[in-house]
């Protein structure tokens, strides 16, 4: 057994920590990620030049990495810097664009952005709730339906959109320009959309694809766990800094042992939050993807939350401003366990598996 | 013991309910149920409507213009404007100022200052906490120096909740350099309209404007605006401190929400059905049935006067009112599933087949709510206060 991270990866987390440090400090978060388009498009444009997508996809498909530990290692390092940029759709999409011929590169350069249109507003992370439809017409297909929530919607040309024909959940192409798109800014920062698709022309990518959407989604939960515990990693750091300067009673508070033990609670989550997702990049692209992706989605969701609330508590007043860094971290830590599927929904997939289910 | 309520209660309930129907605008009910922020002009109206029926200060003394209301009553009151979506009355005049200076102010204080809390006329905040004094509201440095039939006062205020709609401001200023820090602070009303006084607002996590940084520069204050003796505003702040606590508490609104998170639940589908045919949501909520059924008594037993006297009882009911406040709106966001995402007011307006309008600010209320554990004095001071009461000091 070895957790140290290859030299590659080590040197990918290093690059992009110091690309966010200086291209992403949190006032510049700030500016961006609550404004149209809610994104950074030149930073969008260098962090693909550095091959952000690129760690995202294995070499036979143009790639240098697609493994789950380089999937980690680039949200890590996304989730300490807070950073908004739509690099979770574009996992997502190349995710379900792997298997498939198409090549590559305008999406890996950043040029082109595709996201996954997968789920429809119930909270549920079954694809059984998926309800729009693709029908033959002429020589391609239509699609009619409405998709809810989708990351990286507000910016992609193209969307890649699960719809069922006949029986079947397929993969479809819709150039976004076709479709009725609502796009908007999320509490914590980034954009989304809402996709209204009414007989939109689309082309079939994937017949079946029911076992590419779920390694899609499962890709993008352990993406999201990553991004939590580089997030919790600083949320902590920021916590433990100002239990340590900030001063009441004639002490700093950090020397009240009310709040030294729950800081230590507060470690504790995190570090059980990276083994676990430690457990879920190791099982990435093995039999034991969707349970231990769960498992990690499951905990992390509930470890996450607990920081973020008691972050702010032990900030007072200050955790409640928009000034400060913080809020915005546990923002962020408390709207992650709201994407692709809560720690309930994974929970009941595990436990759902115990019956055989 | 007897837990139903007496014919009369049942009758003052139907007649609070009554009012409520006939007098509470929709337009403010539906603002109030989403949880959105009302402007000065609603919150004045609200205010001005309460007062018409000489409901406005339900905690006040007939005396003052108060309805002399028992406990249970009041209890009642609240209970039924917060099922209704009525607007929370704001406090700092009507629920803070107004029993300290029936308390502790001269008559000629009382006759001033008491009808303009009632009729509008004047905006109260409270100026307590400063950068360097939250938890330690004592260690406050705000300096108040009396010259000649006023006092001098420089120093900042901060975390002033809705100083931008006031012009008055109920102030702790230290008034003695020397000897322990709760003897030398007194309690001040700032004409928030005179020069030296400077306000800029803080944005708040979710995006709102409710606080403020107030400073203050060589703002002249007559002597006769001090509330009780020199020195003495810590006794006055003890005071307020256990009325504002019981006030957070907010049993009704606490429970408004829950019955506002049991719809939702209804309302909101995971895998295809309601939330509330998920045994675990709906063990959930039942959960906090049972702990609210059981604070809505110990409210109860509190404000009849069975807690005892000691602070210790308020500072265990705002513990766990607040915390209960906080699961339920942790339930109510995590109830929406993705569709918690959109910024409040940036969502699609269409979006409404997915998310219930009065639900769709559940996130930013959650996150807003994080508060209640913060003001008022943190949940920790009031531990330390409880800590203190049983084990007296080590
Ligand atoms: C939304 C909002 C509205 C407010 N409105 C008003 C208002 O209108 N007027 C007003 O005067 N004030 C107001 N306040 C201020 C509020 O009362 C203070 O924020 C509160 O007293 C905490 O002080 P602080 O923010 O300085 O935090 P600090 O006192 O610095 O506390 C930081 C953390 O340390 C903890 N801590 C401190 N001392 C101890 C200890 N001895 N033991 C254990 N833990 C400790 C606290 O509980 C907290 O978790 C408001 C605050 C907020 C957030």
């Amino acid at each position: 057994m070895d957790f140290t991270p290859t030299e590659d990866r080590r040197l990918l987390a290093e690059t992009l920590d110091r690309f966010l440090a200086d291209r992403y400090p949190f006032q510049h978060r700030l500016a961006v990620a609550y404004r149209e388009p809610w994104h950074d498009p030149a930073a969008w444009g260098a962090l693909c030049g550095l091959g952000i997508l690129s760690a995202l996809v294995p070499e036979a498909r143009g790639g240098f990495g697609g493994q789950g530990f380089d999937i980690a290692t680039v949200f890590e390092s996304l989730g300490r810097a807070l950073c908004p940029e739509p690099v979770l759709p574009a996992l997502m999409a190349l995710r379900a664009l792997m298997p498939t011929g198409r090549a590559l590169d305008d999406v890996l350069d950043g040029s082109r952005q595709v996201a996954l249109a997968l789920f429809e507003g119930d909270g549920g992370i079954g694809f059984g709730q998926i309800a729009t439809r693709a029908e033959r017409r002429g020589g391609g297909w239509v699609l009619s339906g409405r998709k809810a929530v989708i990351y990286g919607g507000h910016v992609a040309a193209e969307l890649l959109v699960a719809a069922r024909h006949d029986d079947t959940l397929g993969l479809f192409s819709v150039s976004a320009g076709d479709a009725r798109r609502l796009a908007y800014g999320m509490i914590d920062g980034g954009g989304a959309a809402e996709i209204l698709l009414e007989a939109t022309p689309a082309e079939l990518m994937i017949a079946d694809a029911e076992a590419v959407l779920g390694d899609a989604l499962e890709a993008g939960a352990l993406a999201l766990c990553a991004e939590a515990v580089g997030a919790m990693d600083r949320a902590i750091e920021m916590t433990t800094e100002y239990l340590r300067t900030r001063r009441q009673f004639g002490r700093p508070i950090g020397s009240f042992q009310a709040l030294q033990h729950r800081l230590v609670d507060l470690a504790i989550e995190r570090e059980q939050a990276r083994s676990i997702t430690i457990a879920a990049a190791a099982a990435l692209g093995t039999e034991g993807q969707s349970r231990a992706v769960s498992m990690a989605k499951a905990l992390v969701g509930g470890a996450a939350r607990r920081i973020a609330e008691e972050a702010i508590q032990m900030h007072g007043g200050i955790g409640m401003t928009w000034e400060a860094a913080i809020g915005h971290y546990a923002k962020r830590l408390v709207m992650l366990d709201h994407q692709l599927g809560d720690a309930d929904a994974h929970l009941d997939r595990l436990a759902a598996a115990y019956c055989g289910g | 013991m007897d837990l139903r309520l007496t014919a009369q209660e049942e009758a003052f309930r139907a007649e609070v309910r009554a009012f409520l129907r006939d007098h509470l605008p929709d337009r403010l009910a539906r603002k109030v149920r989403a949880g959105e922020s009302l402007s000065k002009a609603e919150m004045e109206e609200w205010h001005a409507i309460l007062n018409a029926r000489g409901w406005l200060a339900a905690g006040w003394p007939r005396e003052w213009g108060g309805p002399g209301w028992s406990a249970v009553e009041r209890y009642i009151f609240e209970e039924e404007c917060a099922r209704a979506h009525a607007p929370r009355v704001v406090p700092f005049g009507v629920s803070m100022l107004g029993p300290v200076l029936i308390a502790f102010g001269t008559e000629a204080q009382k006759r001033h200052w008491l009808p303009r809390i009632l009729n509008g006329q004047d905006w109260w905040c409270q100026g307590y906490s400063e950068p360097g004094a939250g938890s330690d509201l004592a260690s406050l440095r705000t300096r108040a120096v009396r010259e000649d039939g006023h006092y001098l006062v420089n120093g900042q205020k901060t975390w002033t909740t809705l100083a931008q709609h006031a012009n008055m401001m109920f102030a702790l200023v230290r008034t003695r350099f020397e000897g322990k820090p709760q003897e030398g602070i007194s309690f001040l009303l700032i004409d928030m309209t005179s020069p030296g006084v400077e306000r800029r607002p803080i944005r708040t996590i979710d995006g709102g404007q409710e606080i403020n940084e107030v400073f203050l520069t060589d703002v002249r204050v007559p002597v006769e605006n001090r509330v009780g003796e020199e020195n003495q505003g810590w006794t006055i702040a003890k005071y307020l401190l256990g009325h504002e606590r019981t006030n957070i508490a907010g049993m009704g609104f606490v429970i408004a929400a829950f019955e506002e998170l049991r719809a939702l639940m209804g309302r909101m589908r995971r895998d295809g059905r309601p939330l509330i045919a998920h045994p675990r949501f709906a063990a959930r909520l039942a959960a906090i049935e049972c702990e609210l059924e059981a604070l809505k008594i110990t409210n109860l037993r509190m404000l009849s006067g069975h807690g005892g006297q000691s602070l210790a009882v308020p500072a265990m009911l705002k513990i766990r009112a607040t915390v209960l406040r906080q699961q339920i709106d942790s339930l109510a966001r995590q109830a929406l599933g993705p569709a918690a995402a959109p910024f409040p007011g940036e969502g699609p307006r269409d979006n409404l087949a997915l998310v219930p309008p009065e639900a769709a600010r559940a996130a930013a209320i959650y996150f807003n709510n994080r508060k209640l554990s913060i003001f008022g004095g943190s949940n920790e001071i009031q531990r330390n206060i409880v800590a203190q009461d049983m084990l007296g000091r080590l």
